[in-house]
């Protein structure tokens, strides 16, 4: 054992009169270490919860036991450990789902989170949360992994040594008595962007407590921009929400609306809505992008110009003066006058029903112009709330005023509440150097990450699913979060921690349930607290439209247009970083870029050429005098002369996967300069980066490599309307199948399940390949793996370029097991592994695979993963595997196999939940209903793209589907007769503007 | 040189050609016969438990319902082993110091879960669901053999693919439906057989089986009376044999 | 049948003594093999050992330690297996088409080339068995009866490959050991030692060499050969299926049965070539092995390449033909896609350098022959991969296309191969007599009458 800690204890026993010491003691971080030195397992029941811990492993250790008992037969033992007492509402083997609240990313996405024997298994879109609509995003899906993630902080840490909860409260509470004395003037507070009622009114409270004492709110990600917009258009600080239901017309200024923003969920669906071509409804918005880089936005426009960042505020001036407001400004030479005359026509034509949303990361001016024209127009398609941040302010400015502070050595206790900014506050801060200068610094967060690493104490921080809190939608409807699971490791809440510090400990429970009390939506009515949590959202919280009346004063801002721009946005899977460590997302290939487990400097081809650049050379990014190295990516629809940066990447403290991935991009990023400007350069410094995608750019339609081949199919709405089937023209022979149908399933009169995907609809964002990993247990393989080609998606977003690369059209289309009624697969497998149900599936029995992987070559789609090492349970080069990991393993789903070393997989339209929802029915005497059978993609799709169901069933959605005149089966010259099939994309362009 | 090999060498090269032939045969059939054994499917092998549990005892002497303890198998894909609370319920007020008790007892106050050998076990990669068999009316026993004599739990049957499949691919001659209580529900004629073994009540040749826990030969008419329930639970019996209704 | 035929197939001055004695030394003076035949086997020996270490880091590890991936299922596992296959196939033809058609040169070379095939295959049959995810699971191609109530689906090629490969391995290792039991017999009475006696009595089976044992042997060698027959062709068509019966582009084509024949032959006689040359020089079997042998196997390797060649015009020809985008693109991507210099060699290989057996003086010339059957064995190797790799990397969807790289521990499996291949080749050599000596006894028989009288002949006129 480690004498010194001994020693250092029995000094703490003769040091100290006997009646304190025996707590004191207990709580000492020596003790701790002795502990960990001398029972280094038993420890922890010291330490943590061990209820849950003791769980765990009967919930997982069944094998682990097995071992024990093997004896001399060589079939090991299995136990069965029943409960003493069973919780009166848990049945065995169903699983339960509760609404709650995603908060991860900040403002709230309802959603409904299902849980296996009380661990939390899948989290799927709540139908009832506006902000959702029964959609979610990647991010939202895999928050699950987060929960699960073995390199969460699991401890309570005093520099570094492993501590106590009552030793850390104690300490703290100690300082802040002290620094009461002068109401707190040293004090300061640094959280996230406060999205919480709850939250807020216990910094209310604090703040009462420490009248001198300063709360700042930061993260890299704001609507700074927004908010001084909105101020220049009103004078006042509101906040726009979209109702793209409304909107025939709409023009994007540089704005990820479908992806990127609060309430993106909601609004994909509201935007596909309009864009659902049927042969009964023909009628689709249009949209026009003016993007600074190319996004799922842009890629779903039906105009799209690739433009400077700051061009883009020359194009907002321009459009607000066209539409009759006073404003400065000409049109960039980048836009060609006859699209922008047309455009404005087009708009002006529709008047109330025209819509223009700026982009979060534009400059105040494009904002208030946004709303200046909006007003002009007149248009329905917005209305302007309250902000949703509990405590809207100046981030930028407020954390630049902290470091001010702690420069001057005027802080003395700084509380870091699930902040991070060591890692991303803006470099020209310097923030972990005067960070040095706090005395007492205690960080609150998931992770021991870098700013955890410069402070005094860490508390772990519980995840959404683990703890009780509130959160605002983007629309200001409040969702009660409710806890799934006790805290898997010794975390606090937000709320739990700040009660505690001002001495009135509570559990987070009556903490909120205290905070709703006071308010008139719920008040003491234990009913309304029980709708509110069945429904997973306060009725009558959404906040209404305020009237508001726009006069700005538009001038242009962004200086000198000349030369290079740098441009720096949130990573689309990762964020701003605090996902790194999310394997999840990692590992999904980002929207376009089809990029995995990295980030690069993103240039136009024709940049390239310019600067004799190729993809994965390394270069020299100097800005503003600072210098990083980074890899090229060239990507078909960047502007010109722009270099697109994403955040979030370099971790350094972020676990065990997210460290070293990628580059970091907040070392250039400057506080006067978050989100683009001119004056960076670039120079290639030899060597490269292997920058690794599932896709590469060969992919170009038209272009060689596509010649002859009819992959996606996509057309105009003129053509449409005049010949319905004109992207589906009827064979004048048919091909000759290679092999022969099997005729019994084919007459078989029971249930057969279709889908069909709409590619007019589909966004490209990638929700439904997280979903699809949630829900069936795929694994993640790591960087080297997806370089080998050897990723494990079930379900990809095939994406297309058309056109020319410097402003191509791009298609997207999901590709998954097309479950053919005459599969390739099938025949050529030597063991029949993979066979046909009657009901139209094309069965992979993982049982019975022996791994010749003939059925992948044999198949066109390529949709078939293979394991070629054990890839669930982690593999050579990738650490944490997957489910070898006792808190990972408790995130497998239950009533799917996880599969071994060697078998071929593939998607099975979910069967799980197809024969879940059959022996209900069986049971109940019915059939099963059209809508009771949801696949994982088919739910989290925020667009509402896919449709599942029984085609047998004339009156099921996927069979009015597949009746569309531009339904189609891909690559049907091989007749495999697939059951899933597409609806042909549809565009409806400005016919005013030759392209 | 002479002679190079003993005369004996004949025997020998005569032997070897009958040898090439029946020792491969012999490894084939004995190997095949060894996994069919109980050594390899424990089936009648019982294993130590914590407490020497008897079905006999609580199933047919005393007669208490299947669904006292296993709660959730009409429910669920699973039928349930009952928590110490249950076994408490009751041994709270008898036998409250039998010694082989002790464990129960000992559970229920460190509020550690007693921890049983698995008798039954399916591979991980099988997906049964005990509720839709029982509402299909099948008896505990076709599966789990004459629980209601057994002292200490043991394997009924091997449960092999091929044993499975039997009914999956002919469920008409293993269906049926309780002729003396037409209007009983399948579950209920499924759990109620212990109650006619207990009420001594003549038993159809198949029930008579099911009781002994042997495999039944159902007759032409029964399988006649099968295809009628078959089509009457609308059961699509090539789904039944599809891969997917078991593995996924 | 000439004289002078005869004389070619048989040439220096011979009687029965003499040929026996050639052939029987081989095996019965140990000290005959020299620094040569220690070199070539310390070779193999060490391929030997990286197969093993290959293999087992393979079962340790899982497949994924070769190259392979999505889109590229089958890498070079696959094609060294259909590759080794194929070299099988000389060995075949010969002793069983050959013998048929009573073409009497085969039989100095026969049992050597029956050797090969068997070895050949041996090396063949490991891959498929090792390609597989789940190797202790792969008996399930095999249909036994079993608790499942499951058989393999035999629609499947892989399965038919399972049958035709066993099957040949069978029958040529029973061809093989039939026609070795007279020599054995031979040996066993020639041995000095009780020891090599016994050992080669217990494998002559007996053997007497009476007559009843001779008709006996003339008719079950003869059925025998009737049997291997239909393999020659059956069994390289059958594992040309696996890649016809699929819809691939590149694979999914009639041809390939003729022409994956004809390629076997052609891949097999290189090797014959390759072993013989050097081991008749060795051994001082140049007597046995003539200069006549050489140039009939070089004349046999000309036309096959040429019918190779034809399917490779006749493949790119229906890819244009045929009209489908997908067949003309996998052309135009093997001729000009990431892997053409493979294609391009390829031709060269198979197309260009064999057209230098047109010329007698060049197949005179050894070491030019030699070289030349080391072209024709990379060219064949070549063909495999532009059929497995190329067809794959780049099929119907562009969104999946990929690249294959072979990894250290393909090039390790493949090389073991060879190793294992030349470790048994040369144990055959040294350990059993490499010549078919009683028919060759035979053929000095019918090509100069009594030899005894001739050699009285010489001793009595101008003797030596």
């Amino acid at each position: 054992m480690n004498r010194e800690s001994k020693e250092r204890i029995e000094e703490q026993l003769n040091g100290k009169p006997l009646w304190r010491s025996l707590d004191e003691l207990a709580d000492k971080p020596e003790f701790h270490q002795y502990l960990q030195d001398e029972f280094p397992l038993q420890a922890k029941a010291w330490l943590g919860k061990m209820d849950r811990r003791s769980f765990i492993r009967y919930a997982t250790g069944t094998l682990a036991l097995a071992g024990l008992a093997g004896g001399c037969r060589w079939r090991p033992q299995e136990k069965i450990v029943p409960y003493v007492k069973q919780p009166e509402d848990e049945v065995l083997g169903v699983p339960v789902s509760f609404a709650t609240a995603c908060t991860s990313r900040g403002p709230a996405i309802g959603i409904l989170a299902t849980s296996h024997e009380n661990r939390p298994t899948k989290i799927e879109g709540n139908p009832g949360h506006p902000a959702s609509l029964g959609g979610t995003d990647a991010i939202t899906q895999a928050s699950l992994y987060d929960l699960y993630d073995p390199d969460r902080s699991q401890y309570i840490r005093n520099l570094g040594e492993i501590s106590s909860w009552d030793s850390c409260i104690f300490a703290i509470r100690e300082m802040l008595l002290k620094q009461r004395e002068n109401g707190g003037a040293n004090v300061r507070i640094l959280s996230g962007t406060i999205y919480s009622p709850t939250l807020h009114q216990q910094k209310q409270a604090l703040l009462k407590m420490l009248p001198q004492a300063k709360w700042i709110q930061y993260e890299p990600v704001t609507r700074d921009m927004a908010r001084q917009g909105a101020v220049i258009a009103f004078g006042q600080d509101v906040q726009p929400v979209y109702h793209f239901d409304k909107a025939d017309r709409i023009v994007s200024l540089d704005s990820d609306f479908l992806m990127s923003m609060p309430g993106s969920v909601r609004y994909a669906k509201d935007f596909a809505d309009r864009r659902r071509v049927r042969e009964d409804m023909t009628e689709m918005n249009r949209l026009y992008s003016v993007a600074s880089w190319p996004t799922v936005t842009s890629a779903n426009a039906d105009h799209h110009l690739a433009v400077k960042p700051s061009d883009v505020e020359g194009f907002a001036l321009a459009l607000a003066s066209a539409v009759g407001v006073s404003a400065q400004g000409s049109l960039p030479a980048s836009v060609p006058r006859g699209w922008f005359d047309a455009m404005v026509a087009d708009l002006k034509a529709n008047g109330s029903r025209s819509l223009v949303v700026p982009g979060l990361h534009q400059s105040p001016v494009v904002h208030a112009a946004a709303h200046a024209i909006n007003q002009a127009l007149g248009s329905q398609a917005v209305t302007y709330i309250e902000p949703i941040e509990a405590a809207p302010t100046d981030q930028m400015k407020d954390l630049a005023g902290l470091v001010e502070d702690m420069k001057g050595k005027r802080v003395e206790m700084l509380l870091i509440l699930g902040a991070n900014p060591v890692y991303n506050a803006p470099a020209d801060l310097n923030f972990k150097e005067y960070l040095s200068n706090v005395l007492f610094k205690v960080h609150l967060g998931n992770y021991v990450d870098e700013t955890a690493g410069e402070c005094i104490w860490h508390i772990p921080e519980t995840h959404y699913l683990e703890n009780w809190s509130d959160a605002k939608a983007f629309d200001g409807t409040v969702s009660i979060v409710q806890p799934l699971v006790e805290p898997l490791y010794a975390g606090k809440s937000v709320h739990e921690f700040i009660a505690a510090m001002m001495g009135e400990p509570k559990l987070g429970y009556d903490i909120i349930r205290g905070y709703w009390q006071s308010q008139e939506q719920i008040g003491a009515s234990e009913e309304k607290w029980t709708i509110a949590l069945n429904e997973g959202l306060v009725a009558g919280t959404a906040s209404p439209a305020k009237q508001v009346t726009a006069n700005p004063r538009l001038q242009p801002e962004a200086s000198g247009a000349k030369g290079m721009q740098i441009l720096f946005l949130p990573d689309a899977t990762i964020w701003d970083g605090r996902f790194s460590n999310n394997a999840w997302l990692q590992e999904l290939p980002k929207p376009l870029t089809t990029l995995t487990w990295d980030n690069a400097a993103m240039i136009a081809p024709a940049t390239a050429k310019d600067l004799k650049l190729d993809q994965n050379d390394l270069v020299n990014i100097t800005f503003q005098g600072r210098t990083i190295k980074m890899p090229i990516w060239i990507q078909p629809g960047m502007p010109a002369d722009t270099v697109c940066l994403h955040l979030g990447f370099g971790r350094t403290a972020a676990g065990a996967l997210g460290n070293e991935v990628g580059f970091d991009t907040y070392a250039l990023r400057t506080s006067q300069a978050p989100s683009y400007s001119p004056g960076v350069t670039i120079a290639k410094a030899g060597g490269i980066h292997q920058l690794v995608a599932t896709q590469n750019h060969h992919a170009v339609s038209g272009s060689e490599t596509m010649d002859g081949r009819d992959v996606v199919r996509s057309g105009l709405i003129d053509e449409y309307k005049k010949n319905p089937k004109f992207l589906n023209p009827p064979k004048d022979e048919e091909p000759d199948a290679l092999f022969e149908k099997p005729k019994d399933y084919q007459e078989y009169d029971g249930y057969k399940w279709g889908m069909v995907i709409d590619t007019s609809a589909c966004i490209g964002c990638g929700a439904c390949v997280t979903a699809c990993q949630s829900e069936n247990n795929i694994p993640i393989v790591g960087k080297s793996q997806v370089q080998n080609g050897r990723e494990m998606h079930w379900i990809r977003i095939d994406r297309y370029f058309a056109g020319g690369e410097d402003q191509p059209d791009t298609l997207f289309q999901p590709m998954t097991c097309m479950q053919c009624e005459n599969a390739p697969c099938e025949p050529v497998c030597p063991v029949g592994a993979t066979v046909h149900s009657h009901e139209g599936l094309n069965q992979m029995v993982y049982n019975r695979c022996i791994g010749t992987r003939y059925c992948s070559n044999n198949c066109p789609y390529k949709v078939r993963r293979f394991n070629f090492y054990k890839f669930s349970a982690g593999q050579p080069d990738l650490d944490p595997g997957n489910y070898d990991y006792p808190s990972l393993q408790l995130m497998a789903n239950p009533d799917v196999t996880v599969r071994g070393r060697g078998v071929m997989e593939k998607c099975t339209y979910c069967v799980q939940r197809i024969s879940a929802a059959r022996i209900e029915a069986k049971k109940a005497g019915r059939d099963v209903k059209d809508g009771e059978i949801v696949t994982a993609c088919q739910q989290a799709c925020p667009a509402k793209a896919i449709a599942f169901g029984n085609i047998a069933d004339a009156k099921s959605e996927v069979a009015k589907q597949k009746r569309q005149p531009h339904n189609y089966t891909l690559l049907d010259n091989l007749l495999t007769v697939p059951r899933t099939s597409y609806l042909a994309k549809l565009t409806n362009p400005n016919p005013e503007i030759k392209s | 040189m002479g002679q190079i090999f003993s005369p004996t060498t004949n025997t020998l090269a005569k032997l070897s050609i009958y040898g090439a032939v029946v020792v491969p045969l012999g490894i084939l059939f004995g190997g095949s016969a060894i996994s069919r054994s109980p050594y390899n499917t424990n089936v009648g092998v019982t294993l130590n438990q914590p407490i020497p549990f008897s079905h006999k005892h609580h199933a047919n002497e005393l007669g208490i319902d299947c669904r006292y303890c296993h709660t959730s198998v009409e429910k669920t894909a699973f039928a349930g082993v009952p928590p110490t609370h249950t076994c408490m319920s009751c041994h709270s007020q008898i036998w409250t110091n039998s010694p082989i008790l002790e464990p129960l007892r000992q559970s229920w106050r460190s509020n550690e879960p007693l921890i049983w050998n698995r008798v039954n076990k399916l591979p991980e990669f099988v997906y049964f669901n005990h509720s839709i068999h029982i509402a299909r009316g099948i008896s505990c026993n076709q599966c789990h053999g004459a629980i209601q004599k057994m002292q200490v739990t043991s394997k009924g049957f091997a449960f092999s693919m091929k044993w499975c499949l039997d009914c999956h691919r002919e469920p008409e001659k293993y269906l049926y439906s309780d002729e003396a209580h037409p209007n009983m529900t399948p579950q209920d004629q499924a759990l109620s057989l212990y109650k006619k073994i207990q009420s001594g009540v003549e038993l159809t040749p198949r029930e008579e089986a099911l009781k002994e826990g042997l495999p039944y030969q159902a007759t032409a008419a029964e399988i006649e009376k099968g295809k009628e329930l078959v089509a009457k639970l609308k059961v699509k019996k090539e789904q039944l044999a599809d891969c997917w209704t078991c593995h996924r | 049948m000439s004289e002078a035929s005869g004389e070619k197939l048989i040439t220096g001055v011979h009687d029965f003594a003499s040929i026996g004695g050639k052939i029987d030394d081989i095996v019965l003076d140990q000290k005959r093999h020299g620094l040569n035949w220690q070199l070539a086997f310390a070779a193999g020996f060490l391929g030997v050992n990286i197969l093993l270490i290959a293999v087992c880091w393979l079962l340790f590890m899982g497949v994924g330690i070769w190259g392979i991936n999505i889109p590229v299922g089958w890498g070079f596992a696959i094609i060294n297996f259909v590759w080794w296959i194929g070299i099988g196939h000389a060995g075949t033809l010969i002793s069983a088409i050959l013998l048929l058609t009573r073409q009497r040169w085969r039989n100095s070379i026969n049992r050597f080339a029956e050797a090969m095939t068997i070895f050949a295959v041996m090396c063949a049959g490991m891959f498929p068995l090792l390609h597989t995810g789940r190797p202790w699971v792969a008996y399930w191609m095999l249909p036994y009866p079993n608790w499942m109530t499951l058989w393999p689906q035999f629609k499947s090629p892989l399965v038919w490959d399972v049958f035709a490969v066993t099957t040949y391995f069978t029958v040529s290792v029973i061809f093989w050991y039939v026609g070795l039991i007279p020599d054995l017999a031979t040996l066993r009475d020639k041995a000095k030692s009780l020891l090599v006696a016994r050992i080669f009595g217990v494998f002559s089976l007996g053997w007497r060499g009476s007559a009843k044992h001779w008709v006996r042997y003339e008719s079950a060698y003869l059925i025998l050969a009737g049997l291997s027959t239909p393999l020659v062709l059956s069994v390289h068509s059958i594992v040309s299926l696996d890649f016809a019966i699929s819809q691939l582009p590149g694979w999914h084509t009639t041809l390939f049965p003729p022409y994956f024949v004809a390629g076997a032959v052609y891949a097999g006689f290189a090797m014959v070539l390759l072993l013989v040359i050097p081991i008749r020089a060795w051994y001082g079997l140049k007597d046995l092995i003539t200069m006549r042998h050489i140039d009939w196997m070089c004349k046999i390797m000309l036309a096959t390449g040429l019918i190779v060649s034809y399917g490779y015009m006749t493949e790119a020809f229906y890819a244009w033909y045929s009209g489908n985008p997908y067949e003309w693109f996998m052309m135009k991507n093997r001729m000009m896609g990431p892997y053409w210099p493979f294609y391009w060699s390829l031709i060269l290989c198979n197309g260009l350098v064999p057209q230098l057996l047109w010329f007698p003086k060049w197949r005179a010339n050894l070491p030019m022959v030699f070289g030349i059957c080391i072209v024709i064995s990379i060219g064949m190797w070549l063909e495999r991969f532009i059929i497995v790799v190329t067809s794959l990397v780049r099929d119907s969807l562009p969104s999946s296309w990929g690249m294959y790289y072979p990894t250290f521990w393909d090039y390790a499996t493949f090389a073991g191969t060879l190793g294992f291949f030349t470790f048994m080749m040369f144990l055959f050599v040294r350990f059993v007599p490499m010549i078919n000596a009683f028919e060759m006894k035979d053929l000095l028989y019918k090509f100069q009458g009594n030899p005894r009288k001739r050699a009285d002949a010489i001793s009595a006129g101008e003797g030596h």
